[in-house]
């Protein structure tokens, strides 16, 4: 490869990184809370759905873009309902969510099959750091939920390791008990964190039907969701680490369709086998190195106040 | 006195079928140690926590600084400066220090300043005596650290009442003279600390005030010097309580015998080294130490949950270090485990599985790969009736039970089929004044059956009670023996520090 399909290759990586980072970040926050929501893929779908049907009816993306926070926002706050108040098994709870929301995606985007995007959000060069050199083309010549997903993860990686409320909240997902017996309150937590979680999954859904594809399909996440919560892991419930591994996901996604390209003949199914195949392979590869990941103690646990 | 900081008036708290506080009065005053003694289930933790704001009282008021105060949750109660440091730590483990301090309410602020918060935490330690490293990880402490740190998230509030359930419940001896140490300081500096607790010789030492509590009411109050703990014994209980009596001992043949034991203890360091021991038939032999001098080892070695290295360990002259627990259970080996919950019950299990633990595959409770249920409840209900278990139920989760009952249940299953022997560890840890009483009588009718008894103990009140012949651990070491009659506490606990008299 020349060193210009190279640079092609990183920018596309991080384009395709983008919505691991929304919905990563999202579920980042709520495991570290202590609730584990497994309906990232479904909430991911309704958000496109809803982000596409409001961009399409409006001609604006970031009303599309505003529908689908709200749309994630609303889905998880039900999950949030079941497993923080009712303490309801949150693998349950997350699997059926999942399954909900992508039954009701296909549902709500009958319609909307074959519809062109009029409005999606396109790509844009920084005035100045887009023409750097190879970082230019690579960080700064992409679309404005691109250039939203570096800060994101930064702030939130900023937000939960230097102030007070990141403290509490990862006090949550370590040990309710003594966040509570401090005046921490420990629901309120939660709820922010699942529903703050589950926007920004619906937002992820939305980058893939509003800037990525953009258009509706069923089933267009094609798994980004579980891989997102994979992601998580592999991050170890950081939000620096998960910027990386979403790009290297990223990098790999791209490289399968480049390849093709190349006019190397392979099987185009066992090439978009290989995004997940690498993931699996660096959780195993992760796993076995860290013997203790840094999970949050507490994660899976609802918690309620001994009376 | 001093006005009070806080004043409790007709503190009433039920819970389903338990009043545990029935009216009671309290005052506390600034600079004052106030001891709240009583037994297990005397209602001392529960009108704590109502002061702490855990609990909401069923009636009765709470008076800070004259005021009436409404204190729903902990935070209210920390925000009036009133802080509880309870028996089960709240601390989060993968904190450091400092983020453990800072965690919750009581400072209005956005921003962590990781290096300033730091030197503030030690600062604040260093002015309480209370050493701990601002940046360790909680996980690593020890179970004194962690106490010190949570003092220290009250003390970093301000709190004005600091109160300690049962501080010394987890520490070793050693951790409990710095604790002593700073208790005095708090409450040197015009705080007041609230130290409940049910063992009388502590209350003595560090008490200016002593509240005794029995049945969820005040049942007396005294002043350390003008009491004793026999007086204080009898507010507690209700009644006498008299030393089980232990009528002359007839030892008979030797039926348990180590020689020359080496065995490794956790984390691959030598434990045990060169141990000789022998236990006759009747005998009770006590082995005192310092926590951590290879009596949890010694245990483990004589139940068949450590092999010995070296040496041999022999039941009535023949050897049995090869076997595994379940062979020397067999072969009449008892064990009383240090931690009854961890080791010798299964918490959530009901009484009628617990009891037949160690013979759910024999008969008549296994029946082939058949497990019999109402065999199972049949022999939990004798061992309930032997051994005046209390409970509702033989179906009851053994987590329900207090402490003393769990430990009759475990004693009545250890020795439910006559053993040779009974390794004892710690078994009053924990336990209020009627249920260790209890424990020692089972010992004592054991000792008369002919039973040889391994009794662990961190208490020379109960060793010297109880055992026939006392020997000391010294870093795995056996530094000496004696017969009870013939020792005095001088030489044991000269013994227990090393140094030969």
């Amino acid at each position: 490869m020349t060193p210009d399909q190279i640079v092609a290759l990183l920018a596309a990586a991080v384009t395709a990184g983008a919505p691991l980072i929304y919905a990563g970040v999202g579920e980042t926050l709520a495991e570290r809370s202590g609730v584990l929501n497994l309906g990232v893929e479904g909430i991911m779908l309704v958000g496109a759905v809803c982000g596409f049907a409001v961009a399409v009816a409006t001609g604006n993306p970031w009303l599309g873009a505003l529908a689908a926070l709200g749309a994630g926002a609303l889905l998880a706050a039900g999950h949030a309902v079941l497993t923080v108040t009712l303490g309801a098994e949150q693998v349950t709870s997350g699997l059926a969510l999942a399954l909900y929301g992508t039954g009701l995606s296909a549902f709500l985007g009958k319609p909307l099959i074959g519809v062109p995007n009029p409005a999606p959000f396109r790509a844009f060069p920084v005035p100045g750091l887009g023409e750097v050199p190879v970082l230019g083309p690579i960080l700064f010549r992409q679309d404005a939920l691109v250039y939203l997903s570096y800060g994101l993860a930064l702030a939130t990686w900023w937000w939960l390791a230097r102030t007070k409320p990141g403290l509490h909240l990862r006090a949550c997902g370590e040990s309710p008990e003594a966040a509570d017996a401090m005046g921490v309150n420990v629901a309120a937590m939660r709820y922010g964190a699942v529903i703050v979680g589950g926007a920004l999954a619906g937002l992820a859904g939305a980058y893939l039907s509003l800037a990525y594809t953009p258009a509706w399909t069923e089933n267009m996440t094609g798994g980004l969701g579980w891989i997102a919560i994979a992601l998580v892991i592999f991050s170890t419930w950081n939000p620096l680490r998960l910027l990386g591994g979403a790009y290297l996901f990223g990098a790999v996604d791209a490289l399968g369709f480049r390849v093709q390209l190349l006019g190397v003949e392979t099987s185009s199914i066992l090439l978009r086998m290989l995004p997940y195949l690498f993931t699996l392979t660096v959780l195993v590869v992760i796993t076995v190195a860290r013997r203790q990941a840094s999970v949050p103690a507490a994660l899976g646990r609802p918690y309620f106040r001994e009376e | 006195m001093r006005p009070p900081l806080v004043e409790l008036r007709g503190i009433v708290k039920a819970f389903p079928g338990v009043v545990a506080n029935a009216g009671v009065d309290l005052t506390i005053a600034p600079g004052e140690v106030l001891a709240l003694l009583g037994e297990n289930g005397a209602g001392k933790s529960t009108l704590m926590q109502v002061l702490a704001g855990l609990y909401r009282p069923d009636a009765g008021t709470i008076l800070i600084d004259g005021a009436p105060a409404d204190l729903r949750s902990p935070g209210d109660a920390i925000a009036r400066g009133i802080g509880m440091v309870h028996q089960h730590f709240r601390l989060v483990e993968s904190f450091t220090v400092t983020e453990n301090v800072l965690l919750g309410q009581g400072e209005r602020r956005f921003l962590l300043r990781p290096a300033a918060d730091h030197a503030r935490v030690a600062r604040i330690a260093g002015a309480h005596g209370l050493t701990v490293e601002p940046r360790a990880v909680v996980r690593q402490l020890s179970v004194g650290e962690r106490q010190r740190v949570e003092i220290l998230k009250m003390l970093y509030r301000d709190a004005r009442v600091l109160v300690l359930d049962e501080p010394t419940a987890v520490l070793t001896p050693q951790e409990v003279a710095p604790l002593f140490a700073a208790i005095r300081r708090i409450a040197g500096q015009g705080r007041a600390v609230v130290f409940i607790s049910h063992k009388l010789d502590e209350v003595l030492a560090i008490a200016d005030r002593i509240v005794v509590l029995r049945a969820g009411r005040v049942a007396g109050e005294a002043q350390p010097a003008e009491t004793t703990p026999r007086a204080l014994a009898r507010l507690m209980v209700g009644h006498d309580v008299d030393r089980p009596p232990r009528p002359v001992a007839a030892p008979g043949a030797i039926v348990l015998e180590l020689r020359g034991v080496d065995a490794t203890g956790e984390g691959g360091r030598r434990a045990l080294h060169a141990v000789s021991l022998a236990v006759r038939a009747g005998e009770i032999v006590g082995v005192a130490g310092v926590a951590g001098n290879g009596q949890r080892e010694l245990a483990e070695v004589v139940a068949g949950l450590r092999p010995p290295e070296a040496g041999e360990i022999c039941l009535d002259g023949v050897g049995i270090g090869h076997l595994d627990s379940r062979a020397r259970w067999r072969l009449g080996i008892a064990y009383v485990p240090e931690d009854r919950l961890a080791e010798g019950l299964i918490a959530p299990f009901p009484l009628a599985e617990n009891a037949v633990l160690r013979d759910y595959a024999r008969p008549p409770v296994g029946r082939g790969p058949l497990f019999d249920r109402a065999a199972a409840r049949a022999r939990a209900a004798a061992i309930v009736e032997r051994f005046q278990v209390r409970a509702p139920h033989v179906d009851t989760p053994v987590r329900h039970l207090s402490g003393g009952n769990q430990q009759r249940l475990l004693v009545g299953r250890e020795t439910w089929r006559r053993p040779r022997v009974l390794v004892a560890m710690h078994p009053t840890r924990g336990l209020d004044v009627d249920a260790t009483a209890s424990v020692h009588r089972l010992l004592l009718s054991l000792r008369a059956e002919g039973v040889a008894v391994l009794l662990l103990s961190e208490s020379l009140d109960e060793l010297f009670a109880l055992a026939d012949r006392i020997a000391v651990l010294h870093r795995g070491r056996v530094a000496g023996e004696r017969p009870t009659a013939a020792a005095t506490r001088e030489e044991i606990g000269l013994l227990m520090a090393g140094a030969v008299p």
